[in-house]
């Protein structure tokens, strides 16, 4: 018998999509967020999707109870999690029965077969073992005894049988990152931070970890490693972020970009809370974080915070939005600048709490009594969120007026590689207010707060300025005064002026981008979200010789002034969204472009099989 | 030594803006607004610093008549308006203006909330027992079996009373008056400003469009001195037009007493509004006319309790002496990070 390790191939490969899937209280979640720090440290351009269950610990070993954890790494650029997956780890039957179809065939299949026993099998719906019956036989299926494995390997550091089967997810992340061909530092390094006052736990995790890295080395059965280089990337310092962190964050350096207090006025929702939590800790930032009573309170905290002079921001999902219709239109009538944020999920009433969705597009645009609109921006990808979240406050304190900013549980919880900018690279967001004026002053002029500038701004003049009292409210304004008017003349001067300042954004706003030809036979128009998947798959259409482009919207209210004419440019137009037709809605109406829809609300993105698809359809 | 610039002398007049005041004629609001302009001047703040917040409803009118900062937002949330005002700019004196209907039924959560916060808001709460803005609908203080344009058979939901709402969340400083009684009400608003923390007034208020007279046992001269009791502090309960009454506690229950006949003074129920123990208070707030009580107006809690807005920010500057004022390129570059040449 040889103590040698057995001989092992590597194999180059562009990419690979790995994803652990197991119970909730598995720890997949840890295990993918590890995976993928150490595939972006290793250079890798990544992607990812954490998918889990709306309760916290669903029953046991259900299949309502899996969680799971995919991600994309590449030494190209790529935009989506990935549609198939190369290898799948799953820590039990129901993990197994809920992932394995998205696995290619021939894939790597990696199972916890001390999970796989009456009970467990039961509890997926498996007649008969699948690791027995034949049905996995087109994966390479490994099947390990991880559960036993780990217990050994922990064995006299005195843990629990409890406590040891907790770092199974370390023994899994070891062997996928042998399999990979990964280095085990970075999670070595989390170990030390997370749990260096709790050294037996640091030191069987690390146990665990490095088990499973051996036990890929040592078993013959798994014989090849992959190696995915790093990817070309654009020079300069990258770090991971997910799309509330980068949100959070673009946040912060708008504030500090425009010289202001932050004031957050939430109610936790998922999957908004994270911005919640992250501006919480900042709090020597001068952010002030409001937990308010409800979303009523949260949203009018923001006015009140807005008024005072802040930066204010109310961050919320869908059935929170709802809550707060009533109040936006208090912040539009108002006209005070401040941003709203809606991490989209699946509705409607309380839905998909966890699951992402783009079907709050028309609450944005229309869900608010009487003439109200509001300009609406998005981000395309959890990077983007950072710089969304500073647009949407330019535009906002510049036209003094209430911001719409939607993103997705998809965005909020996904991750990617972020180039770090300087904070002296980023544009100044420069905020005027009026100066106060001396009442005994034989030119003291009685203060005037909805006088407008070139923008039709109104001058956002702060409590404590003395000479400049006056009183904003929820009735209609006569312009100028801004004293109480019924005037029937006023009201529809009133309506138009708030309908152009939302218009004049338009002015303000990069050129559209297209991505391919200016013309052609189909154009892929996206919004959201669904941008990687839309470019992956025209991207591809493109490679296959065919007349598509891709145009990807940030600014949905008011569209870039060059749209109607892109859209006129194509033979057809296509939307995907993650809704049941809500933009195509609104361009069919704006432009009367016969454009087609792609829909679904799956509780899913949209894989790039699923737009490849269409287009190959439509041209 | 400092150069102070003084403040300018104020006068009611200065705090009238320009706005004609539009409630009805002989409206219990009149009052209110004119206490509250002889008031302000009295505080020794400059106008500018003045806010107030009110929700939807008559009262909630209040702001467009002052010549100060103001918002007149919606129904029931001046509450949640004034928290974000007042955290972000603490340095503000801010008032809330409300109602019955506005303040404990639309509004009635962040009512609560911000008590319990002990926001340094001074919110007086005009109670009418009516809606009236809406013509004259039944509110969450009407009286059981109350005939309204809502309610042709009688209110069958039992009303609230505001006091014992602010009590029980642990308001403090409680206080109540009436529109009438402009003296009582002027020293009412100079109470309600100086305390530090939320300060919940109740100002019995008619609307003699809408309810006429639904207070009308506690404002006619003839009657006041029995059915309502001046708290004092440190004082015994005692009342009627020869203060010849008073309040006794057998056991947990109030009871009115004549004295004389054996009862002294020394008998009594005390008034302390500084007791720490709401349940003094609260035992005060359930004195009702209809169960045979005088009403108490006066102060009936003040105490002293860290506020919200202080908190917020104290933690912004403990945030500071623990971190610095931050540097976000560090922030953005701490943890794992790579480079790509």
């Amino acid at each position: 018998m040889s103590t040698a390790a057995p001989e092992k191939q590597i194999s180059n490969v562009e990419e690979a999509t790995v994803r652990f899937c197991g119970d909730s209280g598995d720890g997949m979640q840890l295990a993918g967020t590890q995976f993928t720090t150490t595939s972006a440290l290793a250079g890798n351009d990544v992607a990812t999707f954490p998918d889990f269950p709306a309760e916290i610990r669903a029953p046991r070993g259900t299949k309502a109870g899996v969680s799971g954890f995919q991600i994309h790494f590449s030494s190209n650029e790529i935009y989506t999690p990935g549609d198939t997956v190369d290898a799948l780890v799953a820590m039990n039957p129901a993990a197994l029965a809920t992932n394995v179809a998205d696995l290619r065939d021939n894939g790597i299949l990696l199972v916890n077969n001390d999970a796989f026993d009456k009970k467990g099998l039961e509890q997926a719906g498996y007649d008969t073992n699948p690791l027995e019956d034949g049905s996995l036989d087109k994966y390479k299926l490994h099947s390990v005894e991880m559960t036993k494995l780990v217990r050994l390997a922990v064995e006299g550091l005195g843990l629990s049988q409890k406590e040891a089967d907790r770092c199974r997810n370390f023994f899994a992340m070891g062997l996928v990152f042998w399999l990979y061909d990964r280095s085990l530092d970075p999670t070595l390094r989390f170990i030390e931070n997370k749990f260096g006052k709790k050294p037996e736990v640091a030191q069987a995790n690390t146990k665990a970890l490095k088990a499973g890295f051996h036990y890929g080395e040592t078993v013959e059965a798994i014989n090849t490693q992959y190696h995915v280089d790093p990817a070309e990337l654009p020079a300069g310092t990258y770090r991971n972020i997910m799309g509330n962190t980068a949100l959070a964050w673009g946040l912060l350096a708008a504030a500090q970009l425009s010289e202001k207090r932050l004031f957050l006025g939430a109610y936790p929702i998922t999957p908004a809370s994270d911005i919640l939590h992250e501006l919480s800790k900042h709090k020597h930032y001068d952010v002030l974080t409001f937990q308010a009573e409800d979303e009523i309170a949260a949203v009018t905290s923001t006015i009140g915070a807005a008024f005072a002079g802040a930066m204010a921001v109310t961050a919320s999902s869908g059935p929170g939005i709802a809550l707060k219709g009533e109040a936006l239109g208090l912040a539009v009538i108002t006209e005070l600048p401040m941003i709203v944020i809606n991490v989209q999920r699946g509705g409607p009433s309380t839905g998909l709490p966890t699951k992402t969705e783009q079907s709050d597009l028309w609450q944005a645009m229309y869900g608010r009594n009487g003439e109200c609109p509001m300009c609406i921006i998005s981000a395309s990808g959890p990077a983007d969120c950072f710089y969304a979240a500073q647009e949407a406050w330019r535009i906002s304190s510049k036209y003094m007026m209430p911001v719409f900013l939607l993103t997705d549980g998809y965005i909020a919880n996904g991750s990617e590689p972020w180039r770090i900018p300087k904070m002296s690279e980023l544009p100044k967001i420069k905020i005027s207010h009026p100066e106060a004026q001396d009442d005994s002053d034989e030119n003291f002029k009685q203060f005037d707060p909805y006088t407008r500038d070139d923008n039709l701004a109104r001058p956002w003049a702060v409590p404590g300025t003395p000479g400049l009292e006056h009183r904003l409210g929820g009735l209609e304004k006569a312009d100028g005064t801004g004293n109480v008017s019924y005037d029937p003349e006023n009201h529809q001067h009133m309506t138009d002026v708030r309908q152009r300042k939302v218009d004049l954004v338009a002015d303000d706003i990069p050129e559209q981008e297209v991505n391919g030809e200016k013309t052609g036979d189909l154009l892929v128009l996206s919004w959201g979200g669904t941008y990687g998947s839309c470019t992956t798959a025209v991207r591809k259409a493109q490679a296959a010789g065919k007349k598509v482009s891709h145009c990807h919207l940030r600014y949905i209210n008011p569209f870039p002034k060059e749209l109607e004419a892109i859209l006129n440019g194509f033979k057809q137009v296509l939307i995907p969204e993650l809704n049941m037709g809500q933009l195509r809605s609104i361009i069919r109406d704006r432009f009367l472009v016969d454009a087609q829809g792609l829909n679904k609300v799956q509780g899913k993105p949209f894989s790039v099989a699923e737009i490849s698809a269409k287009i190959d359809e439509m041209v | 030594m400092s150069i102070e610039t003084p403040l300018p002398v104020l006068k009611p007049a200065d705090f009238a803006s320009d706005q004609d005041v539009r409630w009805c004629p002989g409206c219990g609001d009149y009052s209110i607004l004119a206490q509250m302009k002889k008031v302000l001047p009295t505080l020794g703040l400059p106008r500018e610093k003045i806010v107030f917040i009110s929700g939807i409803g008559c009262s909630s009118r209040f702001p467009y008549y002052m010549n100060t900062y103001g918002m007149h937002s919606i129904h029931g949330r001046a509450p949640a308006v004034a928290t974000g005002l007042k955290s972000t700019r603490p340095d503000l004196q801010v008032w809330v203006v409300t109602g019955d209907g506005d303040g404990l039924s639309i509004g009635g959560n962040h009512l609560m909330h911000c008590i319990r916060r002990n926001m340094d808001l001074n919110i007086i709460l005009f109670n009418n027992r009516i809606y009236g803005l809406t013509k004259g609908q039944y509110s969450p203080t009407s009286p059981l079996g109350k005939k309204t344009k809502s309610t042709p058979m009688g209110a069958i939901d039992n009303p609230l009373h505001p006091l014992s709402i602010a009590i029980g969340a642990e308001a403090t400083f409680v206080a109540r008056s009436i529109d009438t009684n402009i003296k009582h009400l002027s020293e009412m608003l100079k109470r309600a400003a100086e305390h530090r923390g939320t300060a919940f007034l109740e100002v019995y208020q008619n609307c003699n469009v809408f309810n006429d007279g639904a207070w009308e046992y506690a404002t006619n001269r003839q009657t006041k001195l029995e059915t309502t009791l001046e708290l004092q502090h440190g004082k015994p309960l005692i009342f009627g037009k020869d203060r010849d009454k008073g309040i006794r506690l057998n056991g947990l229950d109030p009871e009115v007493v004549e004295l004389g006949k054996g009862i002294k003074e020394d008998d009594l129920l005390f008034h302390d509004e500084k007791s720490p123990e709401p349940s003094l208070a609260y035992l005060l707030s359930r004195m009702r006319y209809e169960d045979g009580f005088p009403e108490p107006i006066g102060v009936f809690r003040s105490v002293k309790a860290p506020q919200y807005d202080e908190m917020i920010n104290a933690q912004v500057e403990e945030a500071r002496k623990q971190h610095g004022k931050g540097n976000l390129d560090d922030l953005f570059n701490a943890g794992e990070t790579w480079d790509v040449k």
